[in-house]
């Protein structure tokens, strides 16, 4: 009881920043112990040398910095990286865009079953999706290749795993949800009088569609071409099962040399660059757009 | 009501002039329900027309019929004696305020009102004058390149309304363009529109579920209820001669007595006390009637109908009185001319002029 009475008073008491701290201090060491400690740790690791006969060493060095710099394997791994994100970010915007406004304009039933289908495979896991690429396509015995080259279609099986092609290929089929998902949270805010306005001044459904529709969406498309783009270009499930150790990309490269090569100086290296290099991206895109949208929806 | 009570008797029902734009027997039905039920109108050039009608009659539906966004069901317009049903919205040339102004969010006022320039291909020296005319002429020279989201609903109502004017279209249809804005504006807005039609003579149909502001535009209004036209007439008329029961109550304020009819030697009357009003002959048979008269067309006066003041509330420029009487409650408004008003509890006597009072049957519509 008198436990009770005395808490009122002194939680009145408090200062005023004290109760915010309090409720954000859980979130607060989960952030600091799941991610700022291994990543601080994963930077430190990054400046010790490692040689296959003694392991990491104690020193610190900046090898394997100049290993990264030096050698054009690694500048192919990052460009290789950053060419499919680019790709497949292309790609989500040409296929999730136009697939948002169709499912958006369709009626009653198709438009709840439609986004169904579109969203669904979100709640499948990226392995199983990107198995089922390597199913239907995977060398000779690819359901698809097999079908193909039975039928006398083809000698040989479509050239798809271990391929850049097949990579940006599965990766689109993985991402573009997430673009949908973008586009479609800014159509919903859309007046669709305004565009039956643009008709009734005299224009064409193709220029309602670039002139009234597309630039009212265009923050949602570029800002779902920021998560397609950080998403790919960080991706680890679909490089590795699609290019395997044959097509490496950054983040496989890191896993590979974290535990098969068990040289974790340069795979912290590797991964930290390649979360710089996203991190730099990803914010500079974002502050282009805010700049140049602020002005008009504000 | 603005002054247009220049003329008084009754104006001839049917429309005037040839049809500029005619619907015929235009219909909008829905799974369920009619929306719009055989709908007939001609509209002259450059003429002011409203369709008045409580929410869901069917207004929005019918403009939305002319302006090609809903197809009908049945029914056809015409626009200068051409069918209007087969043109694409795009080609139909008339210009639209829709009730949510819908303009072009990413788009300055300015370049708002240059869409539909350029979509006519007018060269550019000529569009910006045109735009800047425009926006002239709505008040709004200073915010061109002002974003709609930092507009008040006034200026953005009249960026749609400057748009819709532009280009120069033959009709300019409006739906319930100042719904969205607080008295004073509105009343501002009115007048400007008023204003701006008068100077540019663009045949209008507004749609508004306001009265006021139906009687204070409009050369003519149609009543709608239901899907269904009640009455088409000037303003005046439509007050003064409502046809069926709904518009009479839709329009203002009205009493309705139950009055005895009786036999005298000038022919059959309706009499509430010593108020007595002819009967027409289709009447004169019944044992009672019902009279309606508009609360500011009764006056005290010596001898009339007894009626006790219940309540009296001062409304500035006018009294506002309800009263009991044998016949019913009776509402009374008085011009506060400074002349001395009777207080609550006092017992007055109540007369119209037989010309005001409208009498129908007892039982059902009689339209
Ligand atoms: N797309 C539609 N489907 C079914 N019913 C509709 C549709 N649009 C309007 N209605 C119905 O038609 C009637 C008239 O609507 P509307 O013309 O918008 O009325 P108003 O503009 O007079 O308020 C209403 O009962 C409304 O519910
Ligand atoms: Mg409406």
């Amino acid at each position: 009881m008198s436990a009770l009475a005395d808490t009122a008073p002194r939680r009145a008491g408090m200062p005023g920043w004290l109760a915010p701290a309090l409720m954000l201090l859980p979130a607060m060491l989960l952030v600091v112990g799941v991610v700022l400690v291994p990543l601080a740790l994963t930077a430190l690791l990054s400046f010790h040398s490692f040689s296959s006969s003694t392991g990491i060493s104690a020193g610190y060095a900046l090898e394997n910095w100049a290993e990264i710099a030096g050698d054009p394997y690694y500048a192919e791994m990052f460009l290789r990286t950053f060419r499919i994100a680019g790709v497949v970010t292309l790609a989500c915007c040409l296929i999730g865009a136009p697939e948002a406004y169709i499912i958006h304009r369709m009626r009653a039933p198709w438009k709840g079953i439609f986004l169904v289908v579109t969203l669904g495979p979100l709640l499948i896991s990226v392995v199983a999706r990107t198995l089922g690429w390597a199913l239907l396509f995977g060398g000779r015995n690819g359901v698809v290749n097999k079908a193909l080259m039975d039928l006398g279609i083809l000698s040989q099986p479509i050239p798809f795993m271990f391929t850049e092609g097949g990579v940006m290929v599965a990766l689109t089929h993985v991402m573009v949800p997430f673009m949908v998902l973008s586009v479609w949270a800014v159509l919903q805010r859309l007046d669709p009088r305004a565009e039956n306005a643009a008709a009734s001044l005299g224009a064409s459904q193709f220029t309602v569609l670039t002139r009234i529709v597309l630039p009212q969406v265009m923050p949602g498309i570029l800002s779902g071409a920021i998560i397609v783009f950080a998403l790919s270009a960080s991706a680890f499930a679909t490089p590795a099962i699609i290019g395997g150790r044959r097509l490496k990309v950054a983040a496989t490269l890191a896993y590979d040399e974290f535990l098969n090569t068990l040289n974790w100086p340069l795979g912290a290296a590797v991964a930290l660059l390649l979360l710089v290099a996203i991190a730099a991206i990803v914010i500079g895109c974002n502050a282009l757009v805010e700049r140049h949208y602020s002005k008009v929806f504000q | 009501m603005l002054a247009r009570s220049s003329t008084s008797g009754i104006a001839p029902m049917t429309d005037p002039a040839p049809a500029f734009l005619a619907l015929d027997g235009l219909s909008k039905r829905y799974a369920d329900h009619v929306a719009v039920d055989a709908l007939t109108l001609g509209v002259a050039q450059g003429e002011f027309i409203s369709l008045l009608g409580p929410s869901g009659c069917g207004k929005t539906t019918t403009l939305q019929m002319i302006a090609g966004f809903t197809e009908p069901s049945g029914g056809a317009i015409r626009l200068e004696g051409r069918d209007l049903v087969a043109v694409k919205p795009a080609r139909r040339g008339l210009g639209i305020v829709f009730q949510s102004y819908a303009l072009f969010p990413h788009m300055t006022a300015a370049e708002n009102v240059a869409f539909g320039l350029e979509m006519q291909r007018v060269p550019k020296a000529e569009r910006a004058r045109r735009v800047t005319d425009a926006l002239a002429l709505v008040g709004l020279s200073a915010l061109a390149e002002r974003y709609p989201r930092r507009m008040s609903g006034g200026q953005q109502q009249r960026v749609a309304l400057a748009r819709a004017l532009v280009i120069q279209p033959r009709i300019l249809l409006l739906d319930e363009p100042l719904s969205n804005l607080d008295a004073k504006l509105r009343e501002e807005m009115q007048i400007e529109l008023r204003q701006i039609q008068r100077r540019i003579g663009t045949t209008t149909i507004l749609v508004t579920h306001d009265q006021h502001e139906a009687m204070a535009l409009s050369d003519r209004i149609v009543v709608m209820n239901a899907g269904k036209v009640e009455q088409i007439g000037r303003p005046q008329d439509v007050y003064e001669r409502p046809a069926t029961p709904f518009v009479a109550s839709f329009l203002g304020k009205t009493n309705v007595f139950e009055a005895l009819v009786e036999r005298g030697a000038d022919g059959a009357a309706a009499v509430l006390g010593t108020v007595r009003c002819p009967c027409p002959p289709h009447l004169a048979g019944a044992g009672h009637v019902l009279l309606t008269v508009r609360p500011e067309k009764i006056a005290f006066a010596d001898e009339g109908l007894a009626c006790r003041i219940v309540s009296r509330v001062f409304q500035g420029t006018y009294w506002l009185f309800i009263g009991e009487t044998p016949a019913g409650v009776a509402t009374i408004v008085c011009q506060n001319d400074g002349a001395a008003q009777p207080g609550e509890g006092e017992s007055v006597h109540l007369t119209w002029r037989a010309d005001d009072a409208a009498l129908r049957p007892l039982s059902g519509a009689g339209a």
